[in-house]
């Protein structure tokens, strides 16, 4: 079991070169950088910087696609989706900090396809935390990480990011 | 935290989140605040170009309306559309309910449809409460207006329009001026206004038209706009009935509109920077000078698109709080 | 057939009687209190201990709904009701369908309760036809066929000058007139008192005024008339403080509470529980103050139950579309005895405000333990708690706002006539 804290910069040097990689062989054209709130967002700046990516970066809030309605209720705090340009027919780089049952990516990707059908999806996370609970995988992934069963991980930012392992409240 | 046997508890679950929402009385700040700040984000997402999400999707809303109204039925209708939900508007002709059909069967009815949610706008004071008790467990009731008693979303939708432009309640001086003797808005806008802690509620009429003790609801009462008015940040107007000149409560409307109507010279008397609103549909030269309305000081139009985003708060939210007394309790976390 | 009451603590104002004794009947009489008459043989042996053996109580407003509205209760289950809840003698409001404006009526209700035995049903005649307010009834026609007293109810009679005929006219034969006082175009559509709770509940209210009104209005005329007058079901102090003016200044008139109104004020009505939803209105705490001000002075010399048995569709719709009224017979008792919990009157005058009191008020002989008076008893245990349900009430309306409650205070053997006519 891990605990502590963990570098992420290495781990985006790593991610940032596996994107280039998978962007160069599938030849995706001018691709749209997507960040997930809050999290992938802050890995999103980073890594569209890194890449020199053309177009600007999108901003996406998932609180009204998720499917936890009933347990979390709402997120007052929401704020709005912000797509620079229009989807329809480009290829996504959907970026996260976390993969773990898969829900948070199902949402996101229902709420992108209502703002039009994209020509592809490539999902990049900083950490797996493997307990699937639907048949969704990321394309890059920074690092796995089984936690135990009463740890939680956090990314922190957005100025310096660092990760923290800790026990459940 | 509400008390056990506070009439208005019906409307919260166990752990206080909303189940139904049939008056502003008696809800917790945080709640109310919750919703205003829910109400925000809609207000935002419908200035995008995705307008829709799937909070309701799969949900049943029937709007139920004894009394008629187009626009309140249309904005509630809109409201659940933009949520995914499948929305049936049944409009009640009052006078087959009066041949012996009644509220109660009305209901049993309907229930055989299985909505998931009602919103109710009817005549008689207390309709959404009589609703919210004899419905199916689980099935939520929104107040559309009942009677004299409440019109809950309207006040929510004023005090989101108030948040927006003058942002914290504690330092504002609110006048409602008109017909409040008659009025469920007036009603649920003071229990609002005192929930989030405005400075000062002041409440402006001829006595004809003002409630037995008002003042223990928290307000100030005046006779006169000169005096009410002054100070004041936000004037909220209300619509007069032309029915009112009939039973000796008001002898007509222009002597009404020179004593209490806001026109220019009157708006005068309140703060340089002073809001003016009013639920709409307005009469001019009754209620307000068309100047006025249409003026500068004027959050009418906005009144009317934050409707929509507060309907769609309140109805996700009571529709979560049905939910989550549904379903066990799951604490895991999504990622 | 004889009957012995056996250790309990016997209670008559009339006699002024308040010791554990005894008591003999026979042939349906009182024959003697504490010493067995010469001879006596009971037939039958009711063990009284612990329990209070009192006159069978007199309930002076009361609705049996028949005839014409047997769907809401009949005259069989509301004497049965009223038996269970001690009271013998039950005076019935003329709002029944037909109404009582005709011999035949008056004569039906009495003949239908004599049938059925269990309680005597003294009918109120209407004071004017159809109650409109308008002609005279045949007051003396109807007194003849047994109704102890008139009232046009809430009913208006707009015409001042109407209202003075028709007093003069009872007036002139010595019959008692009834005012249940409301002023009809003040009270239009309220069904609440007009105060705070009917402000935040958006409800239309019935303000004070309603009452003040007509109760002064008819003081007036009774005192130009001389007409023997009592007021129904009083709900303000206000209107007590002019009863009690009235009094100090000569006049002879008399009032009633239901006992409801000296338990409960509007703030009941929160939540727009229809079971509170009565008529008159429940008021404010400092009416219901004045009321009970009142019963302790002795103002309001009797209380009553204002029985208005409901069947379950009157009470299921928003508050102002519900009918109002609350089923009384059987909690009037222990309702009327938390007064003497609550340390507001002691026991013996609480009797007496149930029984000597609507007696002298109706002018008939009844309410009293004299030797030679009728048997009519009530026995029943002050400490007995019993939970008010739906199985537990007798009669056909369950409309009590009190159901789910425990109340203190249980009838146990009720007599007519020296017959039992309720035993637990």
């Amino acid at each position: 079991m891990v605990s502590g804290t963990l570098s992420v910069d290495a781990l985006l040097d790593k991610m940032a070169r596996e994107t280039r990689t998978l962007i160069d062989h599938r030849n995706l054209t001018d691709p749209l950088m997507i960040g997930i709130r809050t999290g992938g967002v802050w890995l999103a700046e980073r890594l569209h910087q890194q890449l020199e990516l053309q177009s600007p970066l999108g901003v996406m809030d998932i609180s009204f696609y998720r499917d936890d309605f009933t347990q979390a209720g709402i997120n007052p705090k929401v704020q709005p989706t912000q797509l620079p340009c229009a989807t329809e027919g480009r290829h996504i780089l959907l970026v996260d900090d976390v993969i773990m049952t898969g829900r948070t990516i199902r949402a996101a990707m229902n709420e992108l396809f209502d703002y039009g059908r994209p020509a592809s999806v490539t999902l990049i996370t900083l950490l797996d935390l493997q307990r699937r609970e639907l048949p969704i995988q990321a394309d890059v992934i920074g690092g796995t990480l089984a936690l135990g069963p009463d740890q939680i991980v956090k990314l922190n930012g957005p100025d310096t990011l660092s990760l923290t392992i800790r026990q459940r409240d | 935290m509400f008390e056990a046997n506070d009439p208005n508890s019906i409307q919260l679950t166990a752990d206080g989140q909303l189940r139904h929402f049939l008056t502003t009385e008696g809800l917790p700040r945080e709640l109310l605040t919750e919703i205003l700040d829910t109400a925000d984000s809609f207000v935002d997402m419908s200035q995008q170009q995705v307008k829709k999400v799937p909070l309701l999707r799969g949900k049943t809303v029937a709007n139920l309306f004894f009394e008629n109204s187009t626009r309140t039925l249309s904005t509630f209708e809109l409201a659940a559309k933009r949520l995914s939900a499948d929305v049936l508007n049944l409009n009640i002709n009052t006078s087959s309910t009066k041949k012996g059909e009644t509220l109660k069967d009305t209901l049993m009815t309907l229930e055989a449809m299985h909505s998931d949610m009602f919103v109710v706008r009817h005549s008689d004071s207390g309709a959404a409460h009589f609703i919210a008790q004899h419905v199916t467990p689980n099935v939520a009731v929104i107040n559309a207006g009942d009677g004299r008693h409440a019109h809950p979303t309207q006040a929510m939708l004023d005090m989101l329009t108030i948040r927006r432009h003058k942002g914290d309640f504690a330092p504002l001086k609110v006048a409602i001026v008109g017909d409040i003797l008659h009025s469920r808005v007036a009603r649920s806008q003071i229990h609002a206004l005192r929930t989030l802690g405005a400075d000062e509620i002041r409440v402006i009429a001829p006595k004809t038209l003002l409630p037995r003790h008002i003042e223990a609801l928290g307000v100030k009462v005046y006779t006169e706009m000169a005096r009410g008015l002054r100070d004041v940040d936000v004037i909220m107007m209300l619509r007069l009935q032309k029915e009112r000149m009939q039973s000796a409560l008001l002898p007509s409307e222009s002597e009404f509109y020179k004593l209490y109507g806001l026109n220019r010279d009157k708006l005068a008397y309140a703060k340089p920077d002073a809001v003016v609103m009013h639920p709409g549909p307005i009469n001019r030269g009754v209620e307000i000078e068309s100047e006025v309305a249409d003026g500068p000081r004027s959050l009418i139009l906005d009144q009317v698109t934050n409707g929509i985003a507060v309907r769609m708060a309140v109805l996700s939210k009571a529709m979560s709080g049905q939910l989550s007394q549904r379903s066990e309790s799951g604490q895991e976390e999504q990622a | 057939m004889n009957i012995l009451i056996q250790g309990g603590r016997v209670i008559d104002p009339t006699q002024h009687w308040d010791e554990l004794a005894d008591l003999y009947i026979q042939d349906g009489e009182i024959s003697a209190l504490g010493e067995a008459p010469a001879g006596f043989q009971p037939d039958e042996v009711i063990d009284a201990s612990g329990q209070i053996v009192c006159p069978g109580l007199i309930d002076l407003c009361t609705n049996l709904r028949e005839p014409g509205y047997t769907r809401k209760g009949t005259i069989a289950s509301e004497t049965a009701a009223a038996a269970a809840g001690g009271i013998t003698t039950l005076v019935v409001t003329p709002d029944t369908q037909p109404l009582v404006e005709t011999a035949a009526v008056a004569e039906l209700i009495q003949d239908r309760a004599a049938d059925v035995g269990f309680a005597r049903v003294l009918p109120m005649g209407a004071l004017t036809r159809n109650l409109d307010g308008e002609q005279l009834a045949p007051l003396h026609g109807l007194a003849s066929s047994g109704c102890v007293a008139f009232t046009n109810m809430r009913n208006p009679i707009a015409s001042s000058q109407t209202l003075m005929r028709c007093l003069e006219y009872a007036a002139t034969h010595d019959l008692l007139v009834i005012f249940q006082a409301q002023d009809n175009a003040l009270a239009a559509n309220g069904c609440m008192h007009d105060d705070t709770t009917s402000t935040r509940l958006g409800l239309n209210g019935i303000p004070e005024a309603a009452e003040t009104i007509e109760v002064s209005r008819c003081l007036l005329l009774v005192e130009e008339t001389g007409v023997r007058a009592h007021f129904g079901q009083l709900s303000c102090e206000r209107s007590v403080r002019m009863v009690e003016a009235a009094r100090e200044r000569g006049l002879d008139v008399t009032a009633d509470v239901a006992i409801q109104h000296l338990l409960l004020t509007d703030e009941s009505v929160n939540g727009f529980n229809a079971a509170y939803h009565l008529q008159p209105p429940l008021r404010s705490q400092l009416d219901r103050a004045g009321l009970r001000q009142g019963l302790v002075t002795g103002t309001i010399a009797a209380i009553c139950s204002d029985h208005q048995p409901h069947d379950p569709i009157a009470k299921q719709a928003p508050f102002a579309a519900t009918e109002p009224g609350m089923s009384g017979l059987e909690t009037l008792l222990p309702l009327s005895l938390s007064l003497v919990e609550q340390q507001l009157i002691e026991l013996p005058q609480l009797i007496e405000t149930l029984t000597a009191a609507p007696a002298r008020i109706l002018g008939i002989e009844a309410g009293t333990l004299e030797i030679g008076s009728p048997a009519d008893i009530c026995v029943f245990d002050p400490n007995a708690e019993w939970e008010v349900s739906e199985d537990s009430l007798r009669s056909a309306g369950k409309n009590t706002p009190f159901l789910g409650q425990t109340l203190k205070g249980r009838v146990n053997v009720t007599l007519m006539d020296g017959r039992i006519v309720f035993r637990r």
